[in-house]
């Protein structure tokens, strides 16, 4: 299940080459641009915002759906982004050679410390109402989500087998029957996949999003998130308590009615020609399967929607214009599309710079990497530590199939519960026994993430080869070198894979953990988060737009240096043939 | 020849040729001024070995691929893309996964607009026809080969198209099902069951080709061009024991192990100087031991009839040609009228013990394989006995696909390793003699 590799590892180049840095540049200019647009609004709207938020448990399943309510509408709009531009990226040369590069940047933009830019930016196109709030909501799990969706869907539109292309256009299906009876079926095992990572990671931002400050404002919409912002300020540790369980069968709901149906569902998609025994039927698909009356429903409104992918839209390929091999590539269009890309990028590149000139100052760039050095150092602590634990606790039950099935639903839960909601009880701990915050701060990056470690080396463990266990057992390898032969070398591209994850998540955390704070007391540990933690109190916009930068420039280097070419040399060594 | 060959034609290629652009002037060609004619009522085969572009010629039919040069007509029509009216049958079966029989046998109907009721009626037909009956909700995977190819000619014909294309239909099956496929599809075509007018196929298996086809084409390799064509006599059924039917496999076995015509020569020396950038076949040391071995032992002592031998051992004419080539490249053994025969280095060779193979081998590699021979003496040259692969498979490339650069520079280093001429590091791609002793 986990054998599919975050995109971030496997696509793209190590070096950055020219479409890279025109891609920074769009992307730079965008966000300078939304900025722009946000800044003049800040002062009217100071009295916008007033929802009041209840403490009292009975309004808990309100909120909780709300939040949920939320989650899915980001969903629905990240996956019709990916179907969009996806699509456009596969079926258009020039397309995919800026949208590629520009989508690994978005990916490693931590949205946390973006958020207030957009709550203002969406505030300003609904003004005095409380859509704006929901909308920038919305939008930051949507940017959490689309990016590597996007990517697994494009992926999966360029590896598609030749024959069954081939098979398409010799039957004649049209574009949109084709979409829906190769592009989509053929990707759905890894939409989904990413999809669900994509879900876990949200659940974290929209806790965030619900309450947001931004200078003197103070955005709050209904949910689970206002509810434990509020609970913070008032010390409540009870209430606190009480969203943690709301949220637990949330997730648990979740998890057992939409998460595993669905990865169940999605395996008849897989493209294997060998019938693999499935792991077990999840007892809703069991249901809606083996139910009468359900099996029946579900099976009319497959009908339904299956005719709306039957349906000829379109024009079938009854020339040889939409071949690739054949297609003589125009000059000039090529020359139009590459001089709209230079002005877009030097437009851009002229933004970034008047907009720096008038706001940075060299000496802030320097604070800047400094801070980020002091996070890296933290995000590098806390990635040990948890590799430390989770990697002796993963292999020891990735060896034992009946702890595995025990212990990975578990860990894939763990991953989805939004651990922002428990850092009010670690910190209320850390100011009752006064401990230093530079240090005790750290584990809270890692809280939520740890368990992509956990589960992607029980993966790893549980998929070691039956019969290289047997050989280090006869040859009786055993302790240390049995780990440095066997053990390690066999769950190294599943470790990377999860440390990346882990890792990828930890950067955009440390913005809500660097700076935290318990009724009137704040803690501040020094760093990248802290910058931008403070920046967004301040609505010094400048300054939140220079650390995005910078942490983004540090995400990136960080998986093109580190983390591609250890999965490469990994996946290399352990694959036989 | 069956009754119902008629001369209205339905397709024609005329002067087509196929050829990837390389760096400079330099191009790959693939099919070279193939002309083709194909009538109602017939099979015709294609017959050659890998890579002699009788799968891109299947291709260009189809309307898949655009000739570089030459035309295709259909019916009087020149060929713009996927015909309605040819429908193909591929090698790998190409059925959707996530699609029933049911539902991968009505995607041509459905691509074509065919109503619900119209399209079940008939799915149900050519389920039936095929013998498929009671596999309509099963998925792919859940069938063994036979049956997913069955499933994959069931959805060429639910479209009624006039031609049939299939691409090497049966070679990824094993024996005995292949058999019962190619019978069956026989048997339906002779009680003209079928609903096609025609059928074209690629094989590289010449006893399929004798057994099911009117007509044979028999490919040449590099470039692809049509080298012989014969008419099959036989009414069908036919049996493959009939020495009339054997005659004409040993007669094919011959044509294809032909030398080069003088004309053949001509055209390969019009060609750029290749250096070392011949093509190798991917065959490890260890099946060249193992033919030699066989060939010079009883009852062969050093001399077989290729169609017997591959019978033997169970190999198709596909398998044990470049095997024997390879034999020849290295002086090992001969090749002649579909006969091979082992020389009296092929015979040093078997009756000497592992190290004195290695130094035999060695001395045939270095002497005949001039991409061997280049790589150590790039590597000899330079002041730290390494050499990076890159370069080899940059001058590679320059003169194959990069597919076929990639086989023959593996080929290459795995003789290198076993002949113990150099040492090859994986990760860093470079050659070197670490390990290699000094002669």
């Amino acid at each position: 299940m986990t054998s599919i590799a975050p995109p971030a590892l496997v696509h793209g180049r190590r070096l950055p080459n020219a479409w890279d840095i025109a891609a920074i540049l769009l992307v730079m200019g965008v966000l300078i641009g939304v900025v722009s647009v946000a800044r003049g609004t800040l002062a009217p709207l100071a009295a916008a915002q007033a929802t009041h938020i209840h403490l009292d448990p009975a309004y808990l399943p309100g909120y909780a759906v709300r939040t949920t309510l939320r989650m899915f509408a980001a969903l629905f709009l990240s996956l019709i982004f990916t179907f969009l531009v996806a699509t456009l990226a596969a079926k258009s040369r020039r397309a995919a050679i800026i949208i590629i590069p520009m989508l690994d940047i978005l990916q490693s933009i931590p949205i946390l410390g973006f958020l207030s830019v957009t709550v203002l930016f969406f505030v300003n196109l609904f003004p005095g109402q409380q859509l704006g709030a929901e909308c920038a909501a919305i939008f930051a799990v949507f940017t959490g989500q689309a990016w590597n969706m996007t990517f697994s869907f494009y992926q999966s539109l360029t590896t598609e087998p030749s024959d069954l292309d081939e098979a398409c256009r010799s039957f004649g299906l049209s574009p949109w029957q084709r979409f829906w009876r190769l592009d989509v079926p053929f990707a759905v095992p890894g939409l989904v996949w990413n999809m669900m990572l994509s879900m876990s990671g949200g659940w974290f931002f929209v806790v965030y999003a619900e309450a947001i400050t931004v200078g003197n404002t103070t955005f709050t919409l209904p949910g689970i998130g206002s509810y434990v912002a509020v609970a913070l300020q008032r010390r409540d540790l009870l209430a606190i308590f009480e969203a943690v369980f709301t949220m637990l069968v949330v997730i648990l709901l979740y998890d057992q009615l939409l998460f595993r149906p669905l990865v169940a569902w999605s395996d008849k998609f897989r493209f294997e020609t060998v019938q693999t025994v499935s792991a077990g039927e999840p007892w809703v698909l069991k249901l809606v399967r083996r139910t009468f009356i359900l099996r029946e429903a579900a099976g009319w409104v497959g009908d339904r929607v299956a005719v709306i992918g039957r349906l000829r839209l379109g024009r079938a390929e009854r020339t040889f214009a939409s071949l690739k091999a054949g297609r003589t590539s125009s000059r000039l269009g090529d020359g139009v599309f590459y001089a709209l890309v230079i002005a877009a990028a030097g437009y851009a590149f002229w933004q970034v710079a008047t907009f720096c000139a008038a706001h940075l100052a060299w000496s802030d760039l320097l604070t800047c990497v400094i801070d980020a050095f002091f996070t890296l150092a933290r995000v590098l602590a806390a990635l040990l530590i948890s590799c430390a634990i989770w990697v002796p606790v993963g292999v020891w039950v990735g060896l034992r199939p009946k702890a595995t099935k025990l212990v990975q639903p578990v860990a894939q839960f763990l991953a989805a519960f939004p651990a922002n909601l428990l850092f009010p009880l670690v910190v209320a701990g850390i100011v009752a026994f006064r401990l230093l915050p530079n240090i005790w701060l750290t584990p809270l990056m890692i809280l939520g993430t740890q368990w992509y470690i956990l589960f992607n080396v029980v993966a790893g463990a549980s998929a070691l080869p039956g019969d290289l266990k047997e050989v280090a057992a006869s040859f009786g390898l055993r302790g240390w070198l049995r780990w440095r032969r066997l053990i390690i070398p066999g769950i190294m591209p599943y470790l990377v894979t999860g440390a990346l994850t882990a890792t990828g998540a930890a950067w955009n955390a440390s913005i809500v953990a660097e700076v935290a704070s318990w009724g009137k007391t704040t803690l501040v540990a020094k760093g990248l988060g802290a910058y931008i933690a403070q920046a967004t109190t301040a609505g010094d916009t400048s300054k939140i737009v220079l650390g995005v930068a910078v942490m983004s420039a540090f995400v990136l280097s960080f998986n093109r240096l580190v983390w591609r070419p250890l999965y490469a040399y990994a996946s290399r060594r352990t694959n036989l043939g | 020849m069956d009754q119902h060959v008629t001369t209205h034609t339905l397709l024609e290629v005329s002067h087509c040729r196929q050829a990837y652009p390389k760096e400079a002037n330099n191009e790959l060609i693939v099919l070279d001024d193939v002309n083709v004619r194909l009538f109602e009522g017939e099979i015709v085969g294609l017959l050659g070995r890998s890579g002699s572009g009788k799968s891109t010629l299947l291709r260009i039919i189809a309307g898949l691929l655009r000739p570089t040069s030459g035309d295709v007509t259909w019916q009087g029509k020149p060929v713009r893309g996927p015909v309605r009216g040819i429908a193909m049958v591929f090698q790998s079966f190409a059925l959707f996964p996530w699609l029933s029989v049911q539902e991968n046998v009505e995607i041509g109907l459905e691509a074509m607009g065919v109503s619900r009721a119209i399209r079940e009626t008939r799915a149900e037909e050519a389920i039936d026809l095929i013998g498929l009956g009671g596999y309509e909700s099963a998925y792919p995977k859940e069938l063994s080969g036979g049956m997913r190819q069955r499933v994959g000619l069931a959805r060429a014909l639910v479209t009624h198209p006039d031609l049939l294309l299939m691409d090497e239909p049966f070679s990824a099956l094993d024996v005995l099902t292949a058999e019962t496929l190619r019978t069956d599809l026989i048997d339906l075509w002779s009680e003209r069951k079928l609903p096609v007018k025609s059928i074209l196929m690629v094989t590289h298996n010449i006893e399929e080709a004798v057994l099911m086809c009117d007509r044979i084409l028999v490919f040449s390799s590099d470039p692809g061009r049509v080298a012989h064509e014969m008419t099959v006599p036989f009414a069908h059924p036919r049996n493959r024991l009939d020495p009339a039917f054997r005659q004409m496999v040993d007669d094919i076995y011959a044509v294809m192990t032909r030398r080069k015509t003088p004309a053949d020569l001509r055209a390969a020396a019009a060609k750029p100087a290749t250096g070392f950038a011949t093509p190798l076949h991917p065959i490890g040391t260890n099946l060249m031991s193992g033919l030699m071995e066989t060939l010079a032992a009883e009852p062969y002592n050093g001399r077989a009839d290729l169609p017997a031998l591959a019978a033997v051992l169970q190999y198709e004419a596909d398998e044990l040609l470049p095997l024997g080539e390879t034999l020849q490249l290295l002086h090992f053994a001969e090749l002649e009228e579909g006969d091979i025969r082992l020389t009296d280095q092929g015979r040093r060779f078997v009756h000497a013990d592992t190290d004195e193979r290695k130094k035999i081998f060695a001395e045939a590699a270095r002497t005949h394989v001039k991409l061997v021979a280049a790589i150590r003496q790039v590597i000899d040259e330079r002041w730290n006995h390494r050499a990076s692969a890159v370069r080899f498979r940059d001058e590679l490339e320059d003169h194959m696909s990069p597919e076929r650069a990639e086989e023959t520079l593996r080929t290459a280093i795995s003789w290198g390793r076993y002949a113990e001429l150099y040492a090859y590091d994986e990760e860093g791609q470079q050659f070197s003699l670490e390990d290699i002793e000094e002669e």
